[in-house]
């Protein structure tokens, strides 16, 4: 950290602080109220995920991706089991691929729910947030009803599905979209709309996109700096080349392009976008068999693959390598908030201290996913 | 662009470097780890080539006689395409050099990739253990990896020795 002088001051924040979305420490160095530096000091939920791996069939490595991004365990499947797909060259039926979509992007939405509803939290609107919580309450009943779990689903295994849709899945579906579509315009009035919001994010922390892509910033973050990006438009996996959606991308609607106001504001936008193609993959979900294409023995051939997926953070990528066994040899998760968080430093030198957990939490960081 | 003339491109500007390696699979490039950081600069600047973000790094044990790899995955937000680049250490003094200035994510991948592999990345400006405590010995995922006993007077538990899953 260096020398302190004259007017400079170390301030820690955290291992233990409800601004921080879980256990990360931040050294604050300051220069009376203004940031100078900000050391992040992370592995304080450090639990040898890639190293687990290797003593873990193939198979078993499923639930371990649950627990690295809590709120989106869905996605965190989705990515592995492409990745594994892709190594194992399996096509799967239709019903399968459609179910996996709608649970994805199910769980982008209740991830984004948290996301701006702990932000508002984080600059002082406790409202909005349980508004949230309990909008995605629902979404957490949608899949306990599918599956029986409610965060961490072990849903989506390599070649299928753990449960088929229940009865009237759909039925159920739709009404929660019919109810949920207006709701976002509350929290627009609600939230996004409040001037007290708009004064502590818009021009705060901003992220030029040159600085964000060099940071191998993805998602939702660099798309606020106006970066038209997503894996799920410009690398299809699965199906999502069929599905009518928008890219939205930040605008500068309040402030400068970038800004912590960007990168709330595309969430918002994202959840519509995510409602859409829910509603489509419904209208046209077939019937099949989910269990058809599912493999008796996992056994990849010799050889590496690297999928990255569009996770509600933002390209959530898996590396696996196998020896041709039913262990693998090595699986790396490329986490996208562990490269959201690294450049916290860049882009909060210069703001005043109350800004600095203000842009923690405009680039939603998960920490289960960043220290794995 | 596309793979082959990628790789034509480095292969014409680097003719000693890249290494012909017929178990590597599509899309990935081995070099030799000597001039890493001027290949790395042209990847970066070439117009042709603009690989503006590094998307991934892993490190790699390939076994206990075989060497430690760091695999690069790079790709270009303007121009759309990508690359996987493999570089090999030597087991018992694994070190190359550092990407961190260049891409800056790569200050903490490398980190990383030092704290499970123990590859120094020379030139890294703050190489620390990045997931594991400062004083954790040893470099965990590598195959050959014995957990220390104790840790400040704790009793660290062993991983139960399986016969496999066959």
């Amino acid at each position: 950290m260096g020398v302190v002088q004259g007017d400079q001051m170390i301030l820690n924040i955290g291992p233990q602080h409800p601004s921080t979305h879980g256990v990360l420490r931040l050294e604050v160095m300051t220069d009376g109220e203004i940031v100078s530096r900000i050391t992040p000091h992370l592995g304080y939920l450090h639990r040898c995920f890639e190293k687990h791996c290797e003593n873990v069939t193939y198979e078993q490595v499923i639930p371990f991706t649950d627990r690295c991004d809590y709120l989106a365990a869905m996605n965190s499947n989705f990515g592995y089991v492409v990745a594994m797909e892709e190594l194992m060259d399996i096509k799967l039926t239709e019903r399968v691929e459609y179910i996996r979509v709608i649970m994805a992007e199910l769980n982008r939405i209740a991830s984004h729910l948290l996301g701006v509803g702990a932000y508002g939290l984080d600059v002082g609107a406790f409202t909005p947030f349980v508004h949230m919580l309990r909008d995605r309450e629902r979404i957490l009943d949608i899949f306990e009803y599918t599956c029986g779990a409610r965060l961490l689903y072990n849903y989506m295994w390599v070649g299928g599905v753990s449960h088929d849709l229940p009865k009237d899945f759909e039925k159920i579906c739709f009404r929660f979209l019919d109810y949920f579509e207006p709701k976002i315009d509350e929290y627009n009035q609600l939230l996004t709309y409040n001037k007290i919001f708009i004064e502590r994010t818009a021009d705060v922390g901003v992220l030029p996109a040159d600085v964000a892509i060099s940071y191998g910033v993805t998602g939702t973050n660099l798309r606020g700096s106006g970066v038209k990006w997503d894996v799920r438009k410009e690398e299809p996996y699965s199906i999502y080349d069929r599905f009518d959606f928008n890219i939205p991308i930040g605008e500068a609607k309040f402030g400068t392009l970038g800004d912590c106001f960007d990168r709330y504001w595309v969430r918002i936008l994202e959840m519509k976008e995510s409602i859409k193609i829910v509603r489509q993959a419904l209208k046209d979900l077939p019937s099949g068999d989910i269990f058809e294409t599912m493999p008796k023995k996992i056994r990849p051939p010799k050889g590496s693959v690297y999928r990255r997926t569009e996770s509600p953070r933002g390209d959530l990528g898996y590396y696996i390598v196998s020896d041709g066994t039913a262990v693998p040899e090595r699986v790396k998760m490329r986490s996208p908030a562990f490269t959201a968080l690294s450049c916290l430093d860049e882009i909060s030198q210069g703001w005043m201290m109350s800004d600095v957990l203000c842009i923690l939490g405009s680039l939603d960081i998960v920490l289960g996913e960043i220290d794995r | 662009m596309s793979f082959s003339e990628i790789k034509l491109l480095i292969q014409d500007r680097f003719p000693k470097s890249v290494i012909e390696n017929e178990n590597i699979s599509e899309g990935q490039i081995e070099i030799d780890g000597s001039l890493w950081k001027e290949i790395a600069t042209f990847l970066k600047n070439d117009p042709k080539l603009l690989f503006d973000q590094l998307e991934c790094l892993t490190g790699i044990d390939t076994g206990e006689e075989g060497p430690l790899q760091s695999r690069y995955n790079l790709h270009s937000m303007e121009l759309r395409h990508k690359i996987e680049i493999i570089i090999s250490h030597d087991r018992k003094d694994p070190k190359v050099e550092s990407i961190e200035q260049i891409w800056r994510i790569g200050d903490w991948f490398e980190r990383e990739t030092y704290d499970m592999f123990g590859i120094v990345y020379e030139g890294h400006r703050d190489l620390r253990r990045i997931l594991c405590p400062d004083d954790w010995e040893g470099w965990p995922l590598r195959k050959d990896y014995e957990l220390q006993e104790t840790y400040h007077g704790i009793m660290v538990p062993k991983i139960k020795e399986e016969e496999g899953w066959e």
